[in-house]
């Protein structure tokens, strides 16, 4: 593999791992404030479709956007309203939103746009447009190896990627740096703790699922009007459940989890590349076994043979007030 | 003092939960400036008061003054705003927080941590000074003592600025010694013009300490008295509403052939923690030996090893005969079929399946003894007269093995347990606290039938942290600490202050021990088992 | 206390349930256009209708049963099995590969065989996850739910490679061999005059179905394993206290639920396709979910649900051939019955526990019963 080559699978690497990081993002608000989310893919999902819908009929990516993260909110609603309100099981609740979501872009899709459950193809200024950052024309050819870095890897990507890099180092900063991340922690660990220090348990659990909701929508937007130009049926491909194996493998660390984010993106983006494999490697990999190397990983990160990765002490557990 | 109101008033509080009264329109004054103790038997209703005046649950009658004030207090929030703190039976800590983190939870100056920490690391020292309530700011949470533990609670109150403690079963985890030193923190908060509500169902706590005292009896406030003009049978007998025997009657143990024999046992969990350093213990037929000591010393794990369902090294027999430890003959199972029966220390999660039916619950662990069983399917008849058969002896109530385990009192639920394991007539009885959480009428029956299965020449092994009980049952004590045994002594030859200093690790009893020297010996056990794990 | 009867649990909340997701449905079939009532009927007709609509029922109900009873037997034992999708797809494989290369006499002896293969399949695929969550404590939902995309990849790989016959262009195995092809109920129905079921896939699997949901109830209500499961689905540390290994239950537990789920296979493989083809499994074991938990983990409660889905299913499919209506309507209602009769379970409780409280009479005073812990 020629250094252009390898240039070429990390530039789709990181264009493959913005979604994944936003939804692994998003999880990480969720799952650290105990509120486990395995519906991170209908989220997704449902802010792809209204994202690419709106976008396609007002012609702004923005008010696309805009209108994702609303549908990917309105999902979180509900799972919050089932988990937290309602004290529900949150796993169920997470398979519900995933279907609800399945289902409803499609017959949403064909009743709006009659074409059997996509939206029209996007262009123009209802995608996100690529963003060259300065100089990058310049540096590509006049430095080596520096240059084409900076000009094929770190520039030339859309507004969302550059989002989903920065939200790294603001998650870090909120979480460990803020009053509402303390609280948001402690929520996680022990609600009683921070119930019988005065502080809403119901409401910091909706604020950090509303954030998931937030980064799920922009996860989804960035799906099909920056990764694609359109939605269709069942695009987000799995990208939910390897956005929670990604957190799984980050331990619930915002650093780590742009670590795991990348390297399933690479993965994604070395399927996307067989023939560099076969140079590579001088055989033939599957496909089906790059596809499946993900989860594969997850599992074995999770018989915990690399690592022991201990969960929130309160995930997944409905807080019910006890003496 | 001089002033007369009241630091806090409840009037006609009421509570219900569904058809359970659990308060009956409850007044009480309490003084600023004093100790005030709140005894009752279990379920009796002093945590959901106390619950209600710290805004956990919402009364359904009555009204709050907080100094003179009429308050409303619907959640914590505003229970902190009116001065109250509240230190929980189960604390209320976030496990891997610092001591500091934990306490500037929920008090934080700013939207910004680093001013909050710091302000509240300068608090801290200060407060440490004043009430002798030394701790390690940057210390985990999971890294410290249970007795460290409380100290982080009271300081998180005083943080606040709390003018008013609740304490709910403070002592239940402390050695005697902590346990004093907690007073002493206590009346120096008094001294600086604190109130401090106790809740406590130990009348020796409340003698000690208090100035007055209420006492409640199913959910109403039978009577409040200066603590100097009253004395612990008439407290018991306020909260029992009977005359009560504080002393066992039984008759002086014959021990004859030795049942069990441990030796050299030693359990590492799953952190590389050991658990259980060597011990070594031998009960006779006949005789009730008493495992005194404070929750977390090893005696939970001594009894999950003994009842087959922790793995351990060492040796430990049975009638002369040894017993698998580590293989696959070592579970719950096989022990019950060598004879060994077993009340676990608790009920709810390991001695009763609490949405299965009493009947169910009868079987539970001899669910595969062939009268319960016909060929592949279970005889659900058989195990129903079985219950029934049980409760009626036990005198359970409601009688019906039809009811849900979770729909018993606590009392009852525990005498379906003893019925389950005592009846099967083992030559071992373990039984690990037998009358945590039971009420007055149910403990005299179980101590009964404690002594009884040892008159019929069985072996007993009783674990239980109530010093009082250990003493009026035991035919010998056994005193555990960090794992080990300390020491073994004769009821009528020992005091409670001998085993307390035992329960601290300090086995030179004769001498006398400062109080910073047993403390001193708790830190070291703290630091070697931080170093371990 | 016993906050409410015990048919009140057991029927009145999976039925406000099911009308909340029925009313919601609706909601969304005005929304995009179509007349509701309309859409009803026509479900109703096409599903029920007709012998031949009932064949289709009937057929999906077989499969739901399947995949219900997978997901129901693991919530005994408090896992939760996402992984029926990926298990029937192995189910697939082990009944192609039994039918293909195994020369079968007759078909009762091929469905025999395919039943075990199918479950032994089905269960290998749900003993890896079992194993990780009773040894190395690997949560059991991630697992599942890695285990059915690693599923689609395997199923991916062999039928675009090794189980293609040579010169088909389809990823699909051949044709089964006629001595496997089981009597449809068109076969066991039907007289000279009258033809019934004509062209439906309900097959002689619906038995094995039923027969499914007996031995289930038998198992979990009448056996020492089912009480086993029962306990230990309710309180782990107590189900050590008694003596039951948890590894055992996990395993023994999951091993069944993936045979059970990878069983459906005999339905959907061996008895309609007669060779295996890609994505055969169609969501199936995603709505063994939704039977599962409408149907309140009972063997009954999901032979009920599963007829329900089955209806559902077919009528949609009806809907989607006469009206715009997508398909997909289906998977909306699947998500709304799982929201409301899974995860939003106590909002249609609380409301109904509290009316039931207040219409108890009050507790007399004679009988003063203590307050339980």
């Amino acid at each position: 593999m020629d250094f252009l080559t390898l240039l070429q699978v990390l530039d789709t690497t990181i264009r493959l791992a913005t979604p994944l990081l936003l939804a692994c993002l998003a999880g990480l608000f969720s799952e650290r404030a105990g509120i486990f989310d395995i519906g991170l893919e209908g989220k997704m999902l449902a802010s792809a479709f209204l994202t690419a819908a709106v976008a396609a009929v007002t012609g702004s990516v923005l008010i696309g956007t805009a209108a994702g993260i609303g549908a990917a909110l309105m999902l979180s609603g509900i799972h919050g309203l089932a988990s937290i309100t309602f004290r529900g099981n949150q796993l169920i609740s997470g398979v519900a939103i995933n279907f609800l979501a399945a289902g409803l872009t499609v017959v949403i899709a064909q009743s709006w746009f009659g074409q059997g459950g996509r939206t029209p193809q996007l262009s123009g200024s209802a995608r996100f447009e690529t963003i060259d950052l300065p100089l990058a024309g310049e540096m590509r050819g006049d430095i080596p190896f520096i240059g084409p870095i900076y000009a094929e890897l770190i520039s030339g990507h859309s507004l969302l990627v550059y989002i989903g890099l920065l939200a790294v180092p603001v998650t870090w900063w909120v979480l460990f740096r803020t009053r509402f991340g303390l609280r948001l922690r402690a929520v996680g660990e022990n609600p009683a703790a921070v119930d019988t220090a005065g502080i809403s348990v119901v409401g910091l659990r909706f604020a950090a699922v509303a954030i998931c909701g937030l980064l799920t929508g922009l996860a989804g937007a960035y799906l099909s009007t920056g990764l694609q130009a359109g939605f269709v049926k069942d695009m987000t491909a799995g990208r939910g459940y390897i956005a929670l194996a990604a957190l799984i493998f980050a331990k619930w660390r915002p650093w780590y989890a742009l670590g795991a984010c990348l390297l399933f993106g690479f993965l994604q983006a070395l399927a996307l590349r067989p023939d560099v494999i076969e140079s590579t490697l001088g055989f033939e990999v599957g496909v089906q076994l790059l596809d499946a190397l993900p989860y594969i990983l997850t599992v074995v990160i999770l018989a915990g043979f690399v690592g022991r990765a201990i969960p929130p002490r309160a995930g997944g557990e409905p807080y019910v007030k006890e003496r | 003092m001089t002033d007369h109101t009241p630091a806090i008033e409840l009037k006609g509080i009421s509570k219900a939960f569904g058809p359970v009264q659990a308060n009956k329109d409850i007044s009480i004054r309490v003084m600023p400036g004093t100790i005030h103790g709140i005894i009752g038997e279990n379920g009796a209703g002093k945590s959901t008061l106390m619950s209600i005046l710290y805004g956990f649950y919402k009364a359904d009658a009555g009204e709050i003054f907080i100094n003179g004030r009429p308050t409303q207090i619907p959640d914590s929030q505003a229970a902190i705003r009116a001065g109250i703190g509240m230190v929980f039976q189960h604390f209320k800590l976030v496990q891997n927080f610092t001591v500091l983190e934990n306490v500037v939870l929920g008090a934080e100056e700013g939207a910004m941590l680093r001013p909050s920490l710091a302000k509240a690391r300068r608090q801290l020292k200060q407060l440490a000074a004043e009430y002798e309530l030394n701790i390690d700011p940057d210390a985990r949470i999971e890294d410290i003592g249970v007795g460290m533990q409380q100290r982080v609670e009271i300081l998180k109150a005083l943080y606040r600025q709390a003018d008013i403690l609740i304490l709910d079963e403070p002592t239940g985890v402390l050695t005697p010694a902590e346990a004093d030193h907690l007073f002493r923190i206590l009346k120096g908060l008094r001294d600086q013009g604190k109130t401090i509500i106790l809740i406590t169902h130990k009348l020796r706590e409340i003698m000690e300490i208090t100035d007055t005292v209420s006492v409640m009896r199913r959910g109403e406030m039978t009577a409040t008295v200066q603590t100097a003009e009253t004395s612990p049978p008439e407290l018991a007998e306020l909260m029992v509403g009977r005359k009560v025997l504080l002393q066992v009657e039984k008759a002086p143990a014959t021990p004859g052939r030795t049942i069990l024999e441990v030796e050299n046992l030693t359990v590492i969990d799953s952190k590389g923690v050991e658990r259980l350093r060597g011990i070594g213990l031998e009960i006779r037929a006949g005789e009730i030996l008493g495992l005194a000591g404070v929750a977390g010393n090893g005696q939970s794990e001594l009894l999950e090893v003994l009842g087959g369902y922790r793995k351990a090294e060492g040796r430990i027999r049975l009638n002369g005969e040894e017993i698998d430890l580590t293989g696959r003959k070592s579970d719950a199972r096989t022990r019950r079929a060598r004879g060994i029966a077993h009340v676990p220390e608790d009920r709810h999660h390991e001695g009763l399946i609490l949405d299965f039916t009493a009947w169910e619950n009868v079987a539970f662990g001899y669910h595969d003894k062939p009268e319960f069983n016909k060929g592949i399917f279970m005889d659900n008849a058989a195990i129903k007269a079985d219950a029934a058969a049980k409760m009626e002896r036990f005198d359970v109530r409601p009688p019906n093995p039809n009811l849900a385990a979770k729909n018993f009192s606590g009392g009852n639920q525990q005498k379906i347990v003893v019925a389950r394991e005592i009846e099967r007539n083992p030559d071992l009885l373990l039984i690990g606290q037998p009358t945590r959480g039971v009420d007055i009428g149910a403990i005299e029956f179980i101590h009964e039938q404690i002594v009884a299965l040892r008159d019929m020449g069985k072996a007993v092994l009783l674990v239980s942290v109530e010093l009082d009980e250990i003493m009026s049952l035991s035919d010998r004590i056994a005193v555990m600490f960090d794992g080990q045994i300390m020491g073994e002594r004769l009821p009528s030859e020992t005091d409670e202050r001998e085993l307390g200093l035992l329960m601290a690790g300090i086995t030179d009893t004769d001498k006398p021990h400062s109080e910073a020297e047993i403390e001193a010996n708790l830190a070291k056990k703290r630091a070697s088992a931080a170093k371990e794990a | 206390m016993q906050k409410m009867p015990q048919w009140a649990d057991v029927v009145l909340i999976p039925l406000i349930s099911l009308i909340l997701a029925a009313l919601l449905s609706a909601l969304v079939i005005l929304a995009i256009g179509e007349n509701p009532w309309a859409a009803l009927k026509l479900m109703v007709e096409g599903s029920l209708g007709s012998t031949y609509a009932w064949g289709y029922t009937l057929y999906y109900t077989t499969n739901f049963i399947f995949t219900g009873l997978a997901v129901a037997i693991a919530i005994h034992a408090r896992l939760f099995n996402i992984g029926g999708e990926g298990q029937a797809m192995l189910g697939g494989l082990g009944v192609a590969l039994i039918a293909l290369f195994i020369p079968w006499p007759h078909w009762s002896l091929a469905l025999l065989g395919g039943a075990v293969g199918a479950a032994l399949f089905g269960a290998a695929w749900a003993l890896i996850p079992a194993w990780l969550q009773a040894k190395r404590g690997s949560h059991i939902v991630i697992t599942t739910i890695m285990f059915n995309f690693i599923a689609a990849a395997l199923l991916n790989y062999l039928l675009i490679g090794a189980l293609k016959p040579s010169g088909s262009m389809e990823p699909a195995t051949g044709r089964f061999p006629e001595a496997t092809h089981l009597p449809t109920f068109q076969d066991m129905f039907s007289t000279a005059e009258t033809a019934l079921f004509r062209g439906a896939p309900v097959n002689v699997s619906f038995f094995v179905a039923l027969l499914a949901c007996v031995a289930v109830w038998a198992l979990i209500w009448r056996t020492r394993l089912g009480y086993e499961i029962r306990a230990f689905g309710q309180s782990e540390s107590a189900a050590k206290y008694a003596g039951i290994s948890p590894t055992r239950i996990i395993v023994v537990t999951m091993l069944m639920s993936g045979g059970l789920a990878g069983m459906m296979a005999i339905n959907n493989v061996m008895g309609e396709a007669e060779r295996l083809v890609l994505n055969a499994v169609e969501g199936a074991g995603f709505i063994g979910i939704a039977v599962a938990l409408m149907g309140r983990s009972h063997p009954f409660g999901v032979l009920l649900a599963a007829l329900l889905f089955g209806f559902l299913y077919q009528g949609g499919a009806e809907l989607a051939l006469w009206t715009s209506i997508p398909r997909e309507l289906i998977v909306v209602i699947q998500a709304l019955v799982i929201l409301f009769t899974g995860a939003l379970d106590n909002m249609v409780r609380m409301p109904l526990e509290a009316m039931f409280l207040r219409l108890r009479p009050a507790p007399k005073p004679a009988r003063k019963t203590e307050p339980a812990e």
